[in-house]
């Protein structure tokens, strides 16, 4: 059973049994709000018109020295989405506090990592927001 | 100087902190030793030939007594009593054991020092001019502008799993001392059309296995704009840089393939709406860093012991004359000291000799000191009644060689003597070349010269960007050293060409003999360098004098 990764810590994963469907599918066309699951690859720039209907995005991270995935999704949050948004694949725990400040609000994981970095590990990283230069900066200026 | 804020002390502690939970975790399991290699390269930590190497940041190469003094201390308690300064501007030491490196981490953290983005696919300590704040011919200190790009870069969370390394490098004058054309990023502080500076761009230089002088991909950036221009450029390249091949990984791939018109028009997009997240935050940021670089208060002092010193000491005077360059302030002088004494290992300094440049930089020099990309110390700022102490003082720490500039003045990698990478050994060939020269008593004569030594391809020594280039090869288990000529690390960058095959480890020295005499016979005068010689010729007659045989042949 896969785990949400949440500044709270471990949850079980709600989206376990929903549909997650590619980007050339939901450019397709669908009827109700979707759960959309995308490549590290994947262009959003058209992505602003269907965000009215989706109801979730996850970014797949093929392997965790990929960091494809924090750029998306920083490129998503610019582009206006305001929905939730995971991270899943290969991530460890000391990546929490990136995807976090990339815009994610949560990373999923499986239960093999879950059980080798148990919940503390992804704890530890919780104060993600203290300590970013990036803030820092912004603040200064 | 730039002091910490509590804000930088509290990242740094918490960083040392959280390096020696991740030794923990890898030695419990919860990292596999995959995952534990990224985490320790960020934080400086690499597995060398024989041991780990802790490599250690000095952003932009400048660094205070205090900070010195630190530096010899980890060197005696956790190393061999030595360090080894890098050509970029950090220092490495050699001998640290793994469990002792969250203790070096923390010593560095008590001086505001860190090995932080020291190695990793990420952005690295950012380079700037060696004599910042001090050259006469500058524009402006490339130092605030250096400083905030390490804060900006410091564990930026969308940058920290690029495709591969990524290099910056800061100049502030026309004469380009940073080696910004071999930089993923150059950045050149020019002048706009009013007064205002700003910055020229240029991306996609590097040297490895495919050298690539970088191009001007904006040619006048106002300063408001750069950190959402860094944004625009660093995100284009994580999203597209190429992943399947780790040589093909640099930028500069990404511009010979994408092209330099299409990637400018993706960056400009990605910019555009990077800087309406992120305004125009940085003039008045930057406005706060300058104050942290102000210049000391130099006071006029007499300087006739200088001037004496020189008309009854030969010694003093010819060091004065290689190793002294222009301040701004005419009290003052800027004083490279050597760390390539003849027949040592370029850029390797003891504790002892670090300890007394620390106190010659506290008591003589405002306390600044500065490490150059080319290996040597700078203290940048000395009242030139002062150099005959420092120099009397550094003759007593085999610390006065006077050779800057000139050809034992070598650039090396570490080679087969230390790197896990080399294919050949760099250090002793320095060494061969500064003793035999020495020996000859040729390297007045011949004048400036940059010779630049790499153990492998992948050009750490920049040979690429030497006037005499040397590339060490492993042939079928024989070391083979492939020469380079005209190459040029300045504004006027250019990567050196191959005139011909390689040579022995024992045909090398005789074969730069025949070469620089060859260079003797046919400068013009003694005013030419090797470089104009050679700009001016072409490489026929320097491959005549390299390659005797094939040329009889050929005639």
């Amino acid at each position: 059973m896969n785990r949400i990764v949440r500044d709270d810590g471990f949850h079980p994963d709600d989206l376990e049994h929903g549909e997650f469907l590619t980007l050339e599918r939901l450019e397709a066309g669908v009827e109700a709000p979707v759960l959309l699951q995308l490549e590290p690859d994947a262009d959003p720039s058209d992505l602003p018109r269907h965000f009215a209907w989706i109801s979730g995005i996850r970014i797949h991270f093929p392997n965790f020295t990929d960091g494809r995935g924090f750029s998306l999704a920083a490129r998503l949050r610019q582009l206006g989405y305001g929905g939730r948004l995971g991270a899943f694949g290969h991530l460890i725990a000391d990546q929490y506090s990136q995807a976090r400040r990339s815009g994610f609000d949560e990373v999923v994981i499986n239960e093999l990592m879950a059980a080798r970095q148990p919940e503390s590990q992804w704890l530890a990283k919780s104060g993600w927001r203290q300590r970013s230069y990036q803030a820092h900066i912004l603040r200064s200026a | 100087m730039y002091r910490y804020s509590e804000f930088d002390d509290a990242f740094v502690r918490a960083r040392v902190a959280e390096f020696r939970d991740q030794v923990n975790r890898r030695i419990n399991g919860s990292l596999t030793e995959e995952e534990f290699k990224p985490l320790r390269l960020k934080n400086g930590l690499y597995l060398q030939l024989h041991a780990y190497m802790l490599r250690v940041a000095i952003p932009y190469g400048t660094l205070d007594s205090r900070q010195m003094h630190q530096l010899a201390h980890i060197a005696e308690v956790w190393d061999k009593g030595y360090g080894h300064f890098t050509t970029r501007q950090n220092i490495q030491f050699n001998w640290p054991k793994l469990a002792d490196v969250p203790d070096m981490l923390e010593a560095l953290a008590d001086v505001s020092m860190h090995a932080i983005q020291t190695s990793g696919n990420c952005i690295r300590n950012v380079t700037a001019d060696h004599f910042a704040g001090a050259a006469d011919d500058e524009i402006e200190d490339p130092r605030p502008t250096a400083e905030l790009l390490r804060q900006w870069s410091t564990d930026h969370p969308e940058f920290q799993y690029l495709p591969r390394k990524f290099k910056i490098a800061v100049s502030g004058s026309p004469n380009d001392r940073a080696v910004t054309r071999a930089h993923d990023i150059g950045i050149r502080a020019v002048r706009g059309k009013g007064d205002e500076t700003g910055y020229e761009i240029l991306v996609g230089g590097g040297l490895g296995r495919t050298p690539m002088i970088g191009k001007v991909i904006r040619s006048f950036l106002p300063k408001d704009d750069l950190l959402p221009y860094m944004e625009a450029i660093l995100r284009v390249y994580n999203l597209s840089g190429r992943r399947d091949n780790k040589y093909k990984a640099r930028i500069k791939i990404l511009v010979h393939e994408t092209g330099l018109d299409e990637l400018k028009d993706q960056i400009e997009t990605e910019f555009t709406a990077r800087r309406r997240v992120f305004p125009g935050v940085n003039q008045r940021l930057l406005e706060s860093l300058n104050a942290h670089f102000a210049p000391p208060e130099f006071v006029d002092a007499e300087s006739s012991e200088y001037e004496l010193r020189r008309t009854r000491d030969p010694l003093f005077r010819t060091w004065c004359d290689t190793n002294l360059n222009r301040h701004r302030d005419p009290n003052l002088a800027i004083v490279t000291i050597s760390l390539k004494p003849v027949a040592g290992t370029p850029g390797d300094a003891t504790a002892d000799q670090m300890r007394t440049i620390a106190d010659l930089a506290k008591s003589f020099a405002h306390d600044e000191i500065r490490v150059s990309h080319e290996q040597n110390i700078i203290l940048p700022h000395v009242p030139k009644a002062f150099l005959p102490r420092i120099h009397d003082r550094l003759k007593r720490s085999g610390l006065a060689t006077a050779n800057i500039g000139l050809i034992s003045d070598i650039i090396a990698c570490p080679g087969m003597d230390y790197c896990a990478l080399a294919t050949a050994r760099s250090i002793p060939i320095a060494q061969e070349i500064s003793q035999r020269f020495d020996e000859l008593r040729l390297e007045r004569k011949i004048g400036p010269l940059k010779i630049k030594i790499s153990g492998c391809i992948n050009a750490c020594g920049h040979h690429h960007v030497g006037h005499i280039g040397i590339l060490g090869l492993d042939r079928a288990g024989v070391e083979n050293y492939q020469i380079t000529l005209g190459g040029d690390a300045t504004e006027t960058a250019a990567i050196g060409k191959r005139p011909g095959p390689g040579f022995s480890a024992e045909e090398l020295i005789p074969a730069l003999e025949r070469l620089l005499d060859a260079y003797l016979t046919i400068r013009l005068s003694g005013n030419e360098t090797f470089l104009q010689c050679y700009r001016r010729l072409g490489d026929q007659p320097f491959k005549t004098a390299l390659y005797p045989d094939s040329a009889r042949k050929a005639a």
